[in-house]
């Protein structure tokens, strides 16, 4: 019971008086980004890391990560209340729990959302501290062409899962690729695609990509909705959460489900927002009244909240084990941990056992802060949306700029920031996925130093990737992933085929 | 395949589609023409800086080459909407005060654009009543820079105005 050992000494550490603080601080500004439109998880933590530069990483990463818990749980309260989704992954939760807000059971549907998130990120929780140390001690036989191997399933996965064109997926990710090429190559020294322009020598900042891109694009697609905040209110009392409890513990099935799915689509890099969809499409094919669904379902609320903190919580794990995020918060996060010079992935368990237990204590105890701050607080929350877009919205915008110039005391990350922000308008609107793309960006460097030590090894065969079972099965279901969309388009063809046939 | 819509005020996806993988082919270019003169191939020391970005950059300019001809071939058949002129509009109402708001930034400092930014918002957007936008406007630029400057002691740009107090 190495683990559990482990994990008490973890509680050690979070569990001190301002660790306790940053938690709280952390779940607070967490929810207050993902109820503020424009700013989402991943740039929130973005913005926030440059003020972390100079904390104690343990402390910073238990702030940061418990952001990230904060903007999950931020994302249900303007779902339920206004229907707009604060948050991509809580799309489905609107289907449900807006109707149930207007039947006047918004803090009943808010209780569920809570305590269903709560559900499903604990879950995660337990898979993390158990699976792991495995996973690294596993891990930690891995080579080169292991650490590409995976990262190219990674990839692949991408362009197999998602729901946009495949040659979108694959250009959005190049791009990332791309960007993160720029600047000075840190094998040979050589400076690459600057064209002669000193800024950039330092190449494209992730930080300042994923401002960009979710912030500013946020904005502008806000913008474009024409938003104007008109919600109900909700005041949640003791009563109700101990009736609603009472009710969902008749759910635990959908629960098991959906924490299934959740920590599935989590560790692969599906991502909480795929997950919530996937478990709200089962809990309904799988219900006995599905046409009820839509009109204020109670588990139509439970399967999406539970599935997208499960993943979003299990995107962590192939972050900690193998230095490789499953989400784009997750991302960040990684960049950080890259930043206060930790180097993610197998030896970080060896290493930094204090770092990662702590980190991993605080993820149940931030979760538990969490439920109890946004259950007592919820009115508060709906009051900050009340707020006109025209104060909001140049604020968040101040805000963005100020998060984009702390990053390298740069202008000409600022500049960068409005292009990426007109970028990720664009890829919004035309369905160019935006998760590859920061993937790409952050574990470029990292994946193509891979890469080159893999070939160097090999003398520049590309067998290396097929010399051994383990990188060769991880290869062919890599390369299985990426040729998944023509199978689909495949059966697509054979299908009009048959009609043509059938017809003729 | 969607009806092609007859004189509606929608602009079409088409145009910027074509435009956004374009942007992409010629982007592609640079990195390939770029890798190419640094070196793909193989040096004494193993692989030269080229030779992963080269890939990268091929691999783009297909992808992206094949978004456009995709686009090109079905130029005629269907165009569904991007956005309508109203939505466009809010857009811009939007987008160009941010430009020139981080334009503003390199001459007259972070604080002192902040407030323009905001009080312009409130104004033209919110007509909300003169003491609401002054107040947010000039307090909210002031509260970053009790936390940012004199907490955390990171510096944000600065114009004449803070010099004019000596900061």
């Amino acid at each position: 019971m190495d683990e559990l050992n482990n994990l008490f000494n973890g509680f050690g550490v979070a569990l001190t008086l301002p660790n306790l603080g940053f938690m709280l601080i952390g779940i607070v500004l967490g929810v207050l980004i993902g109820v503020l439109p424009g700013l989402g998880g991943a740039n929130g933590v973005a913005i926030l890391l440059p003020l972390t530069f100079s904390m104690n990483p343990t402390s910073a990463i238990i702030m940061l990560s418990c952001i990230y818990w904060g903007a999950l749980f931020g994302g249900a309260i303007t779902s339920i209340l206004f229907n707009i989704p604060g948050e991509p992954w809580s799309v489905a939760t609107t289907f449900d729990g807006y109707p149930m807000a207007q039947q006047g059971r918004a803090a009943q549907a808010l209780t569920t959302a809570f305590t269903s998130s709560f559900v499903g990120a604990i879950f995660a929780v337990l898979l993390i501290t158990f699976l792991a140390p495995l996973l690294a001690k596993f891990a930690l036989k891995f080579g080169p062409a292991e650490f590409f191997a995976v990262q190219l399933l990674t990839f692949c996965s991408f362009v197999g899962m998602s729901k946009e064109p495949p040659a979108k997926t694959i250009a959005a990710m190049m791009l990332g690729f791309a960007l993160a090429a720029v600047g000075m190559d840190s094998v040979t020294g050589q400076l690459r695609m600057t064209y002669g322009q000193t800024e950039l020598l330092k190449g494209f900042g992730f930080l300042i990509a994923v401002i960009g891109l979710f912030g500013i694009g946020e904005i502008l697609l806000t913008m474009e909705e024409g938003l104007a905040f008109k919600g109900k209110s909700a005041r949640i009392n003791f009563k109700v959460v101990w009736q609603t409890w009472g009710e969902l513990i008749k759910h635990w099935r959908l629960f098991l489900r959906s924490m299934v799915v959740g920590c599935w689509m989590g560790i692969t890099p599906g991502g909480a927002t795929p997950a919530s969809f996937m478990s709200y499409g089962m809990a309904r094919r799988m219900s006995k009244s599905p046409e009820e669904f839509g009109k204020g379902r109670i588990e139509g609320v439970i399967a999406p909240e539970t599935a997208a903190h499960a993943a979003g919580t299990a995107a962590l794990l192939p972050m900690l084990t193998l230095g490789i995020p499953g989400s784009p918060t997750a991302a960040v996060l990684l960049g950080g941990l890259l930043i206060w010079g930790l180097q993610p992935g197998p030896m970080l368990f060896v290493e930094q056992k204090e770092f990662v237990w702590g980190l991993i204590a605080s993820m149940y105890i931030g979760n538990i802060v969490g439920l109890i701050v946004v259950l007592t607080t919820v009115p508060w929350w709906a009051a900050i949306l009340r707020i006109p877009f025209s104060i909001i919205g140049p604020v968040i915008i101040v805000i963005c700029a100020i998060g984009a110039y702390t990053v390298n005391n740069s202008m000409f990350d600022v500049y960068m920031m409005m292009v990426f922000g007109v970028l990720g308008y664009l890829f919004k609107k035309l369905r160019y996925p935006m998760a590859p793309m920061v993937l790409a960006l952050v574990l470029g460097d990292m994946a193509e130093s891979s890469f080159r030590q893999a070939m160097l090894s090999s003398q520049g065969s590309l067998s290396i990737f097929w010399s051994n079972p383990l990188v060769g099965s991880i290869t062919a279901f890599a390369l299985v992933m990426l040729l998944w969309p023509l199978w689909g388009a495949a059966k697509s063809l054979a299908r009009r085929l048959e009609n043509k046939g059938a017809t003729a | 395949m969607s009806e092609p819509e007859v004189e509606s005020p929608t602009v079409g996806s088409r145009g910027p589609e074509l435009a956004v993988a374009l942007f992409l082919m010629a982007l592609a270019t640079l990195v390939i023409v770029d890798s190419l003169r640094v070196g793909t191939g193989w040096s004494d020391e193993g692989p030269r800086s080229g030779y992963f970005p080269f890939y990268i950059g091929l691999a783009l300019l297909v992808s992206s080459g094949w978004v456009a001809v995709k686009q090109l071939l079905g130029w005629r058949r269907d165009n569904p909407g991007f956005a309508d002129h109203a939505q466009l509009a809010s857009v811009w109402a939007v987008l160009w005060p941010s430009i020139v708001y981080v334009a503003t930034i390199t001459f007259l400092g972070i604080y002192v654009a902040s407030t323009l930014l905001i009080a312009y918002f409130m104004f033209r957007h919110g007509k909300h009543r003169v003491l609401l936008t002054a107040g947010v406007a000039v307090g909210t630029p002031l509260a970053f820079f009790l936390v940012f400057e004199r907490w955390f002691l990171v510096p944000l740009p600065k114009g004449p105005f803070e010099a004019l107090f000596g900061l």
